[in-house]
Order: C-alpha cells, then sequence, then structure tokens
C-alpha cells in the first residue's frame, strides 16, 4: 500500500481501530514528564522554528514544535496530535527540558482574575 | 498565582493569560453545539486515559487493559486579544468521570449549566457540583422546537436555585443567544467574587 497522505492510510485503518501506534509507544513507555504539570489551558510557545535536526526527538515532538509557533494550550496539541493529553505533557516535558518550549501556566489557586479581565472578555465578546 | 512577574521591561506586551468556562448539562443538551456556536473553529476533542481508580490521570501503563476509559471533551477557542485567550469546555456527561471535572473545574471562571425543560432533572447533579465546589454558574434554557416553554421564575423554582443564579433562555445554536448568556455569566461571576469580599 502506498503510504501517500492521511487518506490512502484511511482506506484501511478508521478510528474505530484505534491508532496505529499506541500512546504509551510515542511517550516510550513513560507515564509521567520529566518536568512540569501542564494544565489543559497552559500555553505553550515554540523558542525555535525548527527542531527536526534535534537528536532524540520523535516526530510527535517535532510536530508539537511546528505547531506551537503560534501559541496553543495543551488541550489544543492533544487535539490536533489526536494523542490523549497524558501523552503530550510527557511530551511537552522533554522538550521544556530542552529549553524547546516555553510554557505559561494558567492561574489556578488564586481565585478569579481580576476586573480586567473579565471586562476584556466581556467587550471581546460583544464585538465577535 | 498570578501571571505577570514584574520583571519585564515597561512597555512590553503583557503576558498571555488563558481562562476557561465550562459548559455542562445533560447528554443531548447542546454543550457542543453551544461550543461550536462561538469558537473560532470547529469544537476540538482532547481525550484523557484514565484508570479505574481515577487517580493518576497521567498514567498510560495499562492503557489496553480494561481498567482503563476514555473520556473526550469537546472545547473551542475565543481569542480575545493577543494576549488573552478564553476556551470553552464541555464537561463529560458521566457522572462518573467527576474527577475529570476536578481538573476542568479548577481555575474555571465559571459555568453554564444548559438546561432542557422537557429533561430537566438532567442538569441537577451539575448545579450540585458548582454550588458545592462555590463555582460561579448561570442556567441557560436551551429552546428546543417542540419543547413547551415555561417561565423563568418556574425554571428557577423547579431547580431551587438561589435567587442570585441567573437563569436565562437560549438558543445554543444562535451564536449572538451563546455569547450574551457568557457575558450573563461574566457579569455574574464579577458580581459573586465582589460579594464574597464584602462577606469576608
Amino acid at each position: 500500500m502506498t503510504v501517500r497522505g492521511e487518506s490512502a492510510g484511511h482506506q484501511w485503518v478508521d478510528d474505530h481501530a484505534g491508532p496505529v501506534v499506541r500512546p504509551y509507544a510515542v511517550t516510550r513507555g513513560r507515564a509521567r514528564p520529566v518536568t512540569g504539570t501542564f494544565d489543559l489551558i497552559s500555553l505553550v510557545t515554540a523558542t525555535r522554528a525548527d527542531v527536526s535536526a534535534e537528536i532524540g526527538l520523535g516526530p510527535e515532538h517535532v510536530a508539537i514544535v511546528g505547531l506551537c509557533q503560534r501559541r496553543q494550550s495543551v488541550a489544543e496539541i492533544a487535539a490536533h496530535l489526536d494523542l490523549p493529553v497524558g501523552a503530550i505533557r510527557v511530551l511537552l516535558g522533554d522538550l521544556v527540558a530542552r529549553n524547546l518550549v516555553q510554557v505559561r501556566e494558567p492561574r489556578t489557586s488564586a481565585g478569579l482574575p481580576d476586573n480586567s479581565v473579565f471586562e476584556a472578555v466581556i467587550n471581546g465578546l460583544r464585538a465577535l | 498565582m498570578d501571571y505577570g512577574p514584574s520583571e519585564r521591561p515597561a512597555g512590553a506586551t503583557p503576558l498571555p493569560t488563558a481562562i476557561k468556562i465550562l459548559v455542562a448539562g445533560g447528554f443531548g443538551v447542546g454543550k457542543t453545539t453551544m461550543v461550536g456556536a462561538v469558537s473560532e473553529t470547529r469544537p476540538l476533542r482532547t481525550e484523557e486515559v484514565l484508570t479505574e481508580s481515577g487517580v493518576g490521570i497521567d498514567d498510560l501503563s495499562g492503557v489496553e487493559s480494561k481498567s482503563t476509559t476514555t473520556v473526550a471533551m469537546d472545547f473551542g477557542r475565543i481569542t480575545i486579544s493577543d494576549d488573552l485567550v478564553l476556551y470553552l469546555f464541555g464537561t463529560p456527561g458521566q457522572d462518573r468521570f467527576w474527577f475529570v471535572w476536578d481538573e476542568l473545574a479548577l481555575g474555571a471562571i465559571g459555568a453554564v449549566v444548559l438546561a432542557d425543560t422537557r429533561r430537566l432533572a438532567d442538569c441537577f447533579p451539575s448545579i450540585d457540583y458548582f454550588e458545592g465546589r462555590g463555582t460561579p454558574f448561570v442556567v441557560a434554557v436551551n429552546c428546543f422546537e417542540g419543547a413547551k416553554q415555561y417561565r423563568l421564575d418556574e425554571v428557577q423554582a423547579a431547580l431551587n436555585l438561589d435567587s442570585g443564579v441567573p437563569v436565562l433562555l437560549c438558543d445554543a445554536r444562535q451564536r449572538e443567544s451563546s455569547k450574551e448568556v457568557l457575558i450573563t455569566l461574566l457579569e455574574h461571576a464579577m458580581k459573586s467574587r465582589d460579594a464574597r469580599r464584602v462577606a469576608d
């Protein structure tokens, strides 16, 4: 079978068949990231334009860096790569350890944000 | 924890902030529809692989055994500005996924509980959950065609809500209507936070 593009693959493996590569294979069996916690809405930005020449990274690492040229949340990365969030956290831990991405954690403990944030969101929604 | 350690130079753009709002309610009530109506892209789907114990959401070691479950969450993004992004998360419907709700609710600025007057009881667990956590929420009655229309005070009484909780009608398919629900929630969240500050 020729493997050119996704459409060819989909003839043979549909969503119900599950992923071709299991998530634990993508993370090389690791269940937890080497560093970081990574909330679903932590924002990730790549620090480099291209990391395909880096040694020791898998294709998913490279894909994350490519995706995060524009700032993305952890949830978005997981959705775009079609991998469970747990696997994405492991991969992000690797990238943080190599300083290839920057992560901005959201506020989670200090209660609600101040009025300026609320007002900005309300105005932004009205302008949609 | 707050954003913006002050070491950045004056005049630099503020650091990016992400905030989230949850959209909860019973199965088939229109959660993903509402997320899609206001988001800038079609709703995305993300999955958590869970072990039966519910501990260690990241634990992938038993992915192929029967004791794991996949919980899917639909979500959408609204970019308010370069440094402010709003995420809307539809909560997984099944009650046994409460621990996923705990992760979602952490840091959420509020929640929309979608209700269908034909199956009002379906939204009780969501209301109980947010009341228990102290998360500000509004109840939005999704107006399905063919459903009997009730007055808002009837819905409020049937749900046994505090009088302060906003109840409004909406059409989750309509962007304008869903925007109004979110704006009502944000105003309510601001008010309830101020009220809590006064009480302290």
